[in-house]
């Protein structure tokens, strides 16, 4: 606890100190970084003793009325998120301080500085605040800290929009989340005073749907996910890396904080694995076909939100249930599944971050060839990929694998009505599985692999060692979970404990983990051997151009691009979530330029946001008139609105209130 | 450990390491008769590895390390998932709970640097075949996942070496109806995963119309022995589990073995019977015989659970 308000403190004061070291060269960035590192150190030992089973603790201190106390405190559940958040926030502060150096002449980087680490400490205070006003006024300086840091390029006309869409969106969850938490605070907005006085009936639905939704925004769930593939395609790849690492996840965390406050209002299980399939299957069929590698990481993003959903829904409809081991395998899963996700996403999108470094492009059609001119990099993310596409032997399988069995016991041991539902998601969840490869493959294969699509590409450079350590630093980790995993997980016993308020034991979890790491080792030795074998077969190799079926003079331009790569599987979606193509092919009888243009839009946007948002404008325009201009006019308005509430407040006591 | 389990070991992997390429063989052999011609032996297959292997071998200046690893993970992949198919009955050499999708994810493996390696070489054709993988996978992998999950769910059972162990023998008298259409839509996946005809042709000559086949066209020599070996196993393997669903014999072990081997024999024929028989499918054709497998499993398990 201590160690966590250490931590919030180094953050804040490394923030001023990096704005007061202003203009100096590089004081800033690295003023930022140091203190991010120092708070990972404080905030660690605190974290992991509270997993490994130190008592939950709380501090109050006293604040001005109408609020009498703000109350802070750590307990398994923070302390959960509080890990990943420190740990990306240090490495990913790091890589900030070498990937804007090169603004340095530019731009004042001070600024985007002071927000990364207010961003960090913000999301420190989200975790550890202990009543509604603090966990309001951490979570809006999140997200205006996080807002001024996806504005950073704002020279151009896109990331503003995307600023404005992040704003506006994280603002409407702000307001959902508001109401939940009020309706919840009815006798005091403190998280103790709303547990030992538990609102019933329609009031708690209606704070847990509030809740869901509010929270739902910034964790990414469709159809509330528009924001995400924007801001984070916007953001500098640092920020993109902690924004889908880990603050999409502070998400998940008021969901299951949202959850022990209300407990069973909503039937959380099926809830929770409908809106994750439907956000899996989503994101990940958004994910294919963009051409901006940063926004098919971030769709990415969207469909492991939905995994990680998939595995605390059917966790907590086991819980609900009466099967403990489908309970405690879900949960394990979802809750892996978050931890390795943090860290492969946070390492591909440093990856893509290096690569916009060292070509200058988002674009995949426009990269091609970096595994020979940007090696390590190259070599990290194709390693990062396999990870996110959940194959084994790395991280990512680990958390899915544990879902998969727990929605297989499911499937096998449910009633047949609920055993079907679960055998179906086990089929969606393997089709989400191969969607993934595709959408990996794909970026690797034409964004790192062929020749070079482009003169930018043709002249790419390798990142420096500040830009690839902290990649390496993640891709280690990756390695190392499936190892690490089956030893870790007695600590999320506490966690599973605090959100289905049973004490289940996590031995089944560490059972079906330990095949998992007997895999890897086996296939890790295989691919060692197999990998010398091969090299010893073709010693006796020529070299020589790609066969390019007779043709002599094959050009790069030939090659599959990212669009034909995803083209079969574009045309099997529905019409609504495809691209829209609009192609006017040369139509005189000699040859005039052709016009192709591709709209990659969110389609919820496009189909369902945008037209609504559209109408309303135009309906409140009509009341435009209300708006005279004149201050006597505003000062009738607030005096008729002080008069309307007393009027209301007052005949409600005289007529309801016998 | 008995002496007789090591035997059963040791003939496991012998079988595992050895069968794979005479399928390929029997394939050929069973085309060529239908189509009235002679044939190649049986183990033919085996010379041509041979010579393969004794070849040097021509990279593209465009390939990087993605390029050698492609044929080798595709390898380890395969034999990996062989080691968790129940060979010649009884337990697997490897079985844990839930070891059917770790089949699945290890060959998804194997699929990833395959694809991988088809785009390191930049050429249009590779990319092509890759894609193709990758979108008929999309639903041959459900489908398979959904198939033995209806056996699982039959016998409440999570390891492909206990559900497709002596439970199943008395299952076939209870829910043949469903076993029938797992084994078909299973039939389906495998003639999809494996590159057969009606989904692929292996045999053309024309890069355009090919899936695998277009994937390792720039591995030449031992590159492309290493591939067809993998190809050969991942063929094994899904022919083993379909064997082992429609034969569940559980003893004694001699006529486990006789029979499974006797399965793979004939699933091979099946194949080659088909292939002569039928034309490949137009490609927008594919996905929905694919569909088919995935609504012939799903169908089981709700025949099962109803």
């Amino acid at each position: 606890m201590t160690g966590c308000l250490v931590a919030v403190a180094v953050l804040l004061g490394s923030a001023v100190a990096a704005l007061i070291a202003g203009r100096h060269r590089r004081a800033p960035a690295a003023i930022a970084a140091v203190g991010a590192v120092i708070a990972a150190g404080c905030a660690l030992p605190g974290a992991i003793a509270s997993l490994a089973g130190a008592p939950p603790a709380e501090l109050a201190v006293a604040w001005a009325p109408p609020i009498d106390q703000l109350r802070l405190g750590i307990d398994p559940l923070s302390s959960f998120f509080i890990i990943p958040l420190v740990v990306l926030g240090a490495i990913c502060g790091i890589y900030g301080a070498f990937y804007l150096d090169d603004q340095r002449s530019r731009r004042w980087l001070a600024a985007p500085a002071c927000c990364y680490n207010v961003l960090v400490a913000a999301m420190l205070l989200v975790l550890l605040a202990r009543d509604a006003i603090g966990l309001l006024v951490a979570w809006e300086v999140m997200t205006l800290a996080s807002y001024f840091l996806v504005v950073f390029d704002h020279a151009q006309p896109e990331v503003r929009q995307a600023g404005w869409v992040y704003l506006i969106a994280s603002h409407l969850g702000l307001a959902c989340i508001l109401s939940s938490l009020l309706l919840l605070g009815g006798t005091g907005l403190g998280f103790g005073a709303i547990l030992s006085h538990p609102p019933g009936g329609a009031t708690a639905v209606v704070a847990a749907v509030l809740g869901l939704i509010g929270f739902g925004v910034k964790a990414g769930i469709v159809p509330v996910h528009v924001w995400l593939p924007e801001a984070h395609a916007a953001a500098p790849s640092h920020v993109s890396a902690l924004m889908s690492g880990v603050m999409i996840k502070l998400g998940i965390y008021g969901i299951l904080r949202t959850i022990t406050l209300v407990g069973p209002a909503l039937p959380w299980g099926p809830v929770l694995l409908g809106l994750g399939v439907v956000g899996a299957l989503v994101g990940i069929a958004l994910a294919l076909y963009q051409r901006d590698i940063k926004r098919a990481l971030a769709y990415s993003s969207i469909e492991n939100i939905g995994i990680i959903l998939i595995g605390l829904g059917v966790g907590l409809w086991g819980a609900r249930t009466g099967h403990p081991t489908i309970a405690v395998l879900g949960l394990c899963g979802g809750l892996f599944h978050l931890w390795n996700h943090a860290v492969m996403k946070g390492l591909m999108f440093l990856g893509a971050g290096s690569v916009v470094h060292g070509t200058g492009t988002r674009d995949l059609e426009q990269l091609g060839g970096l595994a020979k001119r940007m090696p390590r990099t190259s070599t990290l993310m194709i390693l990062g990929s396999v990870a996110i596409a959940a194959l084994p032997p790395l991280g990512g399988f680990a958390g899915e694998w544990l879902i998969y069995l727990g929605l297989a016991h499911g499937g096998i041991e449910a009633a047949p009505g609920s055993g079907l539902v679960l055998l179906l998601v086990v089929a969606a969840m393997a089709m989400v599985g191969v969607l993934a490869m595709l959408c990996f493959v794909r970026i690797i294969g034409i964004g790192l692999l062929g020749q070079p699509r482009s003169d930018a590409a043709a002249r790419a450079h390798e990142s420096g060692g500040g830009l690839v350590g902290p990649i390496a630093v993640l891709a280690a980790a990756t390695i190392a979970m499936p190892f690490l995993l089956p030893l870790l997980v007695g600590a999320l016993e506490p966690v599973i404990g605090q959100v289905t308020g049973a004490s289940l034991d996590t031995g089944v979890a560490s059972d079906a983990l330990a095949p998992l790491a007997i895999l890897g080792v086996v296939l890790w030795v295989g691919i060692g051997l197999g990998s010398v074998a091969i090299r010893r077969l073709v010693r006796r190799r020529k070299q020589a151009e790609t066969w390019g079926c007779g043709y002599g003079a094959p050009t790069a331009r030939m090659q599959y691009s990212g669009a034909s790569f995803a083209e079969g599987i574009h045309r099997m979606l529905p019409r609504v979530m495809r691209a829209r193509i609009v192609a006017r092919p040369s139509a005189d009888l000699f040859p005039s330029p052709g016009r192709l243009s591709a709209d990659r839009q969110d389609p919820f946007t496009r189909a369902a946001y945008e037209p609504l948002l559209d109408r309303g404008a135009r309906r409140f325009g009509q009341l435009r008139w209300v708006q005279q201009g004149l201050l006597h006019f505003y000062i009738l308005y607030v005096v008729l609105a002080v008069v309307v509430v007393v009027a209301v407040v007052s005949l409600r006591d005289y007529w309801v209130l016998p | 450990m008995t002496i007789a389990d090591i035997a059963q070991v040791i003939a496991k992997l012998v079988v595992i390491l050895v069968v794979p390429p005479c399928l390929l063989g029997v394939i050929a052999r069973t085309k060529a008769r239908v189509a009235g011609r002679v044939g190649a032996p049986v183990l033919q297959p085996y010379h041509d590895l041979l010579k393969l292997f004794a070849k040097g071998s021509v990279v593209s200046r465009t390939t990087t390390w993605m390029f050698l690893a492609g044929p080798a993970v595709a390898l380890v992949g395969a034999l990996v998932a062989a080691a968790l198919v129940p060979v010649g009955g009884g337990r697997a050499l490897w079985a844990f709970d839930g070891d059917f999708i770790a089949l699945a994810y290890v060959l998804g493996l194997s699929r990833f640097f395959t694809m991988a390696a088809a785009l390191d070489t930049g050429s249009s054709f590779e990319g092509m075949g890759a894609a193709r993988e990758a979108t008929f996978a999309c639903l041959a992998e459900p489908a398979f996942v959904l198939g033995l999950l209806a056996v699982a769910r039959a016998t409440g059972a999570l390891s492909l070496s206990s559900f497709l162990g002596p439970s199943l023998a008395h299952l076939w008298p209870v829910a043949g109806a469903s076993l029938v259409l797992v084994a078909a839509g299973l039939l389906l996946v495998l003639l999809a995963e494996n590159s057969r005809i009606p989904v692929d042709d292996p045999s053309t000559h024309l890069e355009l119309t090919m899936i695998h086949e277009v994937m390792v066209l720039d591995h030449g020599g031992p590159l492309l022995g290493v591939s067809l070996y993998g190809a050969a196993i991942k063929l094994f393997v899904f022919a083993a589990l379909l064997v082992r669903i429609v034969v569940p014999i559980d003893h004694p072990a001699w006529l486990v073995w006789a029979t499974f081997l006797a399965g793979l024999v004939a699933v091979a024929i099946a194949i080659g019977v088909i292939e002569s028989t039928m034309a490949r499918l137009r490609m927008p054709y594919v996905p929905a015989l694919l569909l088919s497998a995935c609504l012939f499993c799903a169908l089981a398990i709700v025949l099962l659970v109803g």
